[in-house]
């Protein structure tokens, strides 16, 4: 049981993750850009974030650099339809834990999320 | 010896001959049935080459200079036999192109440069100048020779100077069969068949003249060549010369047999199949092989028999004893002169029109705005004939005897292959830039005239003898013809080498220092990859707007009305849907338009001319990355190619996600209930509809990029496709509480596009309006007005606008609109804007007005004559 805080701006997308999230019985917030994304941080303290890399405003990769600039340790895992080598060493570089291409696998999903969970704090 | 009133009617009775010959041509080529359709026609017309300088000049270089003459030769033939793929490179180019000469590829090459190419015809003018006095004084002095006077000019008055008449029938002659019409090929097929003829006669005599001289005057080679071996005077006659000179000179002809301009009249502009090259190839050499097997005999034969009081340029004439053979080489030379003059003076004309007069011309607002300008440029270039060959005469009568026959002829060549660098560079090297071209050029130049012409002119006097011999101010390392110190090269070697040395670094030089325009480059990727190219749409170099009936207007100035009008209404056949005066042009029809009137004016003038009557935008983005498209091995193109691909991939993924999420979902948990799995399904369905929809924008922007969409064009009654548009969106805006206004008048406005193009472009504009309108209380208006010439759909939201810096960005495939709404592509605009133009239309953004809020999408048909249209009604 962990709080999971989810940031995409594609609504239906959103619908799914929560209904993942929610059946391994964790406690889920969402949102659909960066700017929400970091006040939702402060206020809810998620355990991990499921971060899309294209969101209007501020983009994941800001969004994950800021937070680890602040000092947040929580676990982001980041999701996004660019799959490339180039992308995936970004996203790690800013300081993801792990990076998911969509679409993706609702078992992967499930599968990385615990790890993270299990391997954390 | 004859007569000279027998040689005056000889002579007339053979340039009589000329025109019949000139004129059948020309019948035979507007009849359809050309008589120059051949590899031989096209070989003996190239071998214009061999003027009076080859004819007289070639025996005097070798009575004087032993072997050296055949160089001029060796380079031509090497020339002519290995690189027939670099002349036909040029064909190819100047055809696709309708380049109609050396001023015009200069400029086309590089971006349209006007500078470049009136320089390039500046240097062609002054280079060739004193070639054509060469050959007016060889038939000057050969005249009076054949009929028993002085050599010399020197007593005669210029007004009693048979050259003066000759230049002036020869001026007739070229403005009568070079610019008797305006053509966009400017092909002469009677000139060329006279010149054909022409290289035929002096062939012919020439051999006359040898024949005799070996056979008649000497027990033919091994008898005159005994002889001249026991001369004393003949000791070295067989002698190689200096083997610098070798070098340079055959490299100096094999540019000169490309790029004078007469060459590249009849080797190009004239050419009517490139496959004639290749006979060609082997004929033209062989002509020249020809044509200087008896050189050294006739020279032998002249030094043993005449001695040095006769000038060696005239032994071919001067051996000759019965008054007939010397009447036909008298004709011979004659030929050889007349062709000379003929195709240089054309050539010329071609270039002083197109490339320095007419785009002065048309910087003055009362020359561009006469309505027959076609004409204008004619007179321009008759008047361009008659001043050259004026010159050209006066040139012979001031410089006199100072004018070596070979010396000049190679000063003339040194000039002209100054081009090289530039040109031929051009052809094969895409970073070549304008100003490359321009400083090695320049600096060849002035190196040629200081190294080269320089001396030439200290020969008649003109300039004081000792700067040459000494050097200026007396310094002998600054001596013009052992520059630096270099000897041994002869003076032509030294000149050639100093001024092709620093051309070609200069040239490489600035090219590799600086940038090239996207013009440039678009320019030189058209150049170098012409075989890489297939004609036909796809080339936009071209961003404005111009109605159909102005860019036809222009065209008609320069080709006459009728052939403007054929032009445009082939372009509309071929696009399938009619073109009404007041259309927007398409940009292939603008292209079309400024070849056509490239033939007519050069490129440089035509592209001046275009955008003087379209209001033209600098070249954006959009423009760029179609140039680069044009080089298509550019990794550019690559890297923007993987980028569209890469984004079309991850637009496609997004319903993709949603759609396997929820899938998997349902599968996983076969317990859900009704209501939350009936929300699932729903949303898969939704989302199966966007990939969908997507997919089938994706090949209509394919589809419409390559031009291959169907359209089916009919008169088109706006109102009805409106409210249609309307109903099939009223859901969309039922479900986002947005209020749609329907503004349209009462009467009817008919515009000829395609139905179904026009209501996707509406419901396109109409779903994007409800996007990105605030929920509940928006208000969106679509309103059609129309005056007599557009008809103009409003498409006015109250959502937050888009700035103007976006306002050309939004219609970029995949670019969507401020913050990313959902269920777009990014691509409507983009195929909107397509569809439009497809129909000569527009599609523009702009503010709502007033509030500061909201953005308008406008667009813009034009109306058809069908159209009945009363006062604006609100419904």
């Amino acid at each position: 049981m962990a709080r999971i805080l989810i940031c995409d701006d594609e609504p239906n997308i959103v619908v799914s993750l929560e209904f993942l999230m929610r059946r391994q019985g964790h406690e889920v917030r969402a949102v659909g850009d960066g700017d929400a994304a970091l006040a939702a941080v402060t206020e809810f303290a998620p355990d991990l974030v499921l971060l899309d890399l294209m969101l209007p405003g501020r983009d994941g990769y800001e969004v994950c650099q800021t937070l680890r600039a602040d000092g947040h340790h929580m676990k982001i895992l980041m999701l996004t339809a660019k799959g490339r080598e180039a992308e995936i060493a970004k996203g790690l570089a800013v300081g993801a834990d792990a990076y998911l291409t969509k679409p993706f696998g609702t078992q992967d999903l499930v599968a990385r999320v615990q790890r993270l969970l299990g391997a954390g704090t | 010896m004859v007569a000279a009133w027998v040689v005056v009617v000889v002579s007339l009775a053979y340039l009589g001959l000329l025109f019949g010959i000139a004129h059948h041509g020309d019948k035979r080529a507007a009849a359809g049935r050309s008589l120059i359709s051949s590899g031989v026609v096209y070989a003996l017309s190239l071998a214009v080459y061999a003027t009076s300088w080859t004819y007289y000049g070639s025996v005097g270089r070798a009575a004087t200079r032993g072997m050296e003459f055949l160089t001029i030769y060796l380079g031509p033939a090497c020339a002519m036999a290995c690189s027939a793929v670099v002349l036909q490179k040029i064909i190819r180019v100047s055809k696709r192109y309708r380049i109609t000469s050396l001023s015009d590829f200069a400029a086309a090459r590089y971006g349209n440069s006007r500078v470049l190419g009136g320089l390039v015809a500046l240097v062609a003018v002054v280079g060739t100048v004193p070639y054509i006095a060469l050959q007016l004084k060889a038939v000057s002095s050969t005249f009076r020779l054949v009929s028993g006077g002085e050599v010399s000019a020197a007593g005669v008055p210029p007004y009693a100077d048979t050259a003066l008449y000759v230049a002036l029938v020869l001026a007739l002659f070229s403005i009568l069969f070079g610019t008797g019409h305006l053509d966009a090929t400017e092909r002469h097929e009677g000139m060329v068949a006279a010149i054909a003829f022409e290289s035929v006669v002096k062939l012919v005599a020439f051999l006359a003249a040898g024949l005799y001289v070996t056979f008649g005057l000497f027990g033919g080679f091994g008898d005159l060549f005994d002889r001249a071996a026991a001369s004393p005077a003949l000791a070295d006659a067989t002698d190689i010369g200096e083997y610098g000179n070798w070098f340079w000179l055959i490299v100096l002809s094999a540019f000169a047999v490309l790029l004078l301009p007469r060459q590249f009249q009849i080797g190009v502009v004239e050419n009517v199949d490139e496959r004639h090259v290749r006979t060609a190839a082997w004929l033209f050499p062989l002509y020249l092989l020809v044509i200087n097997i008896f050189v050294l005999p006739i020279a032998l034969a002249g030094v043993l028999l005449l001695g040095p009081t006769v000038s060696p340029d005239t032994y071919v004439l001067a051996l000759q004893q019965s008054s007939a053979l010397a009447l036909l080489v008298f004709i011979g030379g004659l030929s050889a002169a007349t062709g000379m003059v003929i195709v240089e003076t054309i050539a010329l004309s071609t270039m002083v029109s197109n490339s320095l007069v007419v785009p002065l011309l048309l910087r003055r607002a009362e020359v561009a705005a006469r309505g027959d300008l076609g004409r204008l440029v004619l007179r321009i270039r008759r008047v361009t004939i008659l001043v050259v060959l004026l010159l050209g005469f006066g040139f012979f009568r001031i410089s006199g005897d100072a004018l070596g026959l070979v010396d000049m002829g190679l000063v003339s060549f040194a000039a002209v292959a100054q081009f090289a660098p530039a040109l031929l560079g051009g052809l094969w090297w895409k970073g070549a830039t304008r100003n490359g071209a321009l400083a090695g050029l320049v600096a060849g130049i002035a190196l040629w005239a200081y190294t080269l012409l320089l001396p030439e002119l200290a020969k008649s006097g003109w300039v004081p003898g000792s700067v040459v011999r000494d050097g200026p101010f007396g310094i002998a390392l600054l001596r013009p013809q052992e520059l630096f110190g270099l000897t041994g090269a002869g003076a032509v070697g030294n000149g050639v080498f100093w001024s092709l040395l620093v051309n070609v670094v200069l040239f490489v030089g600035v090219s590799l220092a600086g940038r090239q325009t996207p013009a440039e480059a678009g320019h030189a990727a058209l150049f170098v990859d012409i075989d890489r190219r297939t004609p036909g749409p796809g080339t936009r170099f071209y961003r404005g707007s111009v109605p159909v009936a102005r860019l036809r207007d222009l065209l008609a100035r320069f080709v006459g009305a009728e052939a403007a009008a054929a032009l445009v209404t082939e372009h509309a056949t071929r696009r399938g849907a009619p073109l009404p005066d007041d259309a927007q042009a398409d940009p292939e029809l603008v292209r079309q338009v400024e070849t056509a009137l490239t033939g007519a004016v050069g490129p440089a003038a035509a592209r001046a001319l275009v955008a003087s009557v379209a209001d033209e935008e600098p070249l954006g983005m959009a423009e760029v990355i179609e140039l680069v498209g044009e080089a298509q091995h550019l990794r550019e193109l690559d890297r923007l190619k993987d980028e569209f691909i890469a984004t079309v991939t991850h637009e496609l993924r997004t319903p993709l996600t949603s759609i396997r999420a929820f899938t998997e979902i349902l599968r996983d948990n076969p317990d859900l209930p009704a209501a939350e799995r009936a929300r699932y399904l729903e949303i898969m369905a939704t989302e199966t509809e966007r990939l969908t929809r997507m997919v089938n924008q994706v090949l209509d922007l394919a589809r419409l990029e390559s031009g291959n969409a169907e359209w089916r064009v009919t008169d088109v009654a706006l109102g009805p496709l409106i409210d249609e548009a309307a109903t099939a969106t009223a859901q969309l805006f039922t479900d986002g509480r947005v209020a749609l206004d329907v503004d349209v008048p009462a009467g009817t406005t008919v515009v000829e596009a395609d139905r179904d193009g026009v209501v996707q472009v509406l419901l396109n504009l109409l779903s994007n309006a409800v996007k990105v309108s605030p929920p509940a209380g928006g208000r969106v208006r679509i309103t059609l007005r129309t005056d007599d010439r557009v008809a103009r759909i409003d498409v006015a939201d109250d959502g937050p606008g888009v700035p103007a810096t976006e306002r050309e960005l939004i219609f970029d495939r995949f670019r969507q609109g401020g913050a990313g709404g959902t269920g777009g592509t990014g691509l409507g605009l983009a195929i909107s804007r397509r569809i439009v133009e497809q129909f000569g239309g527009t599609l523009e953004v702009s503010d709502c007005g007033g509030n500061g809020r909201g953005a308008t999408f406008s667009v813009g048909l034009p109306v058809s004559a069908k159209s009945a249209h009363a006062g604006a009604k609100r419904r």
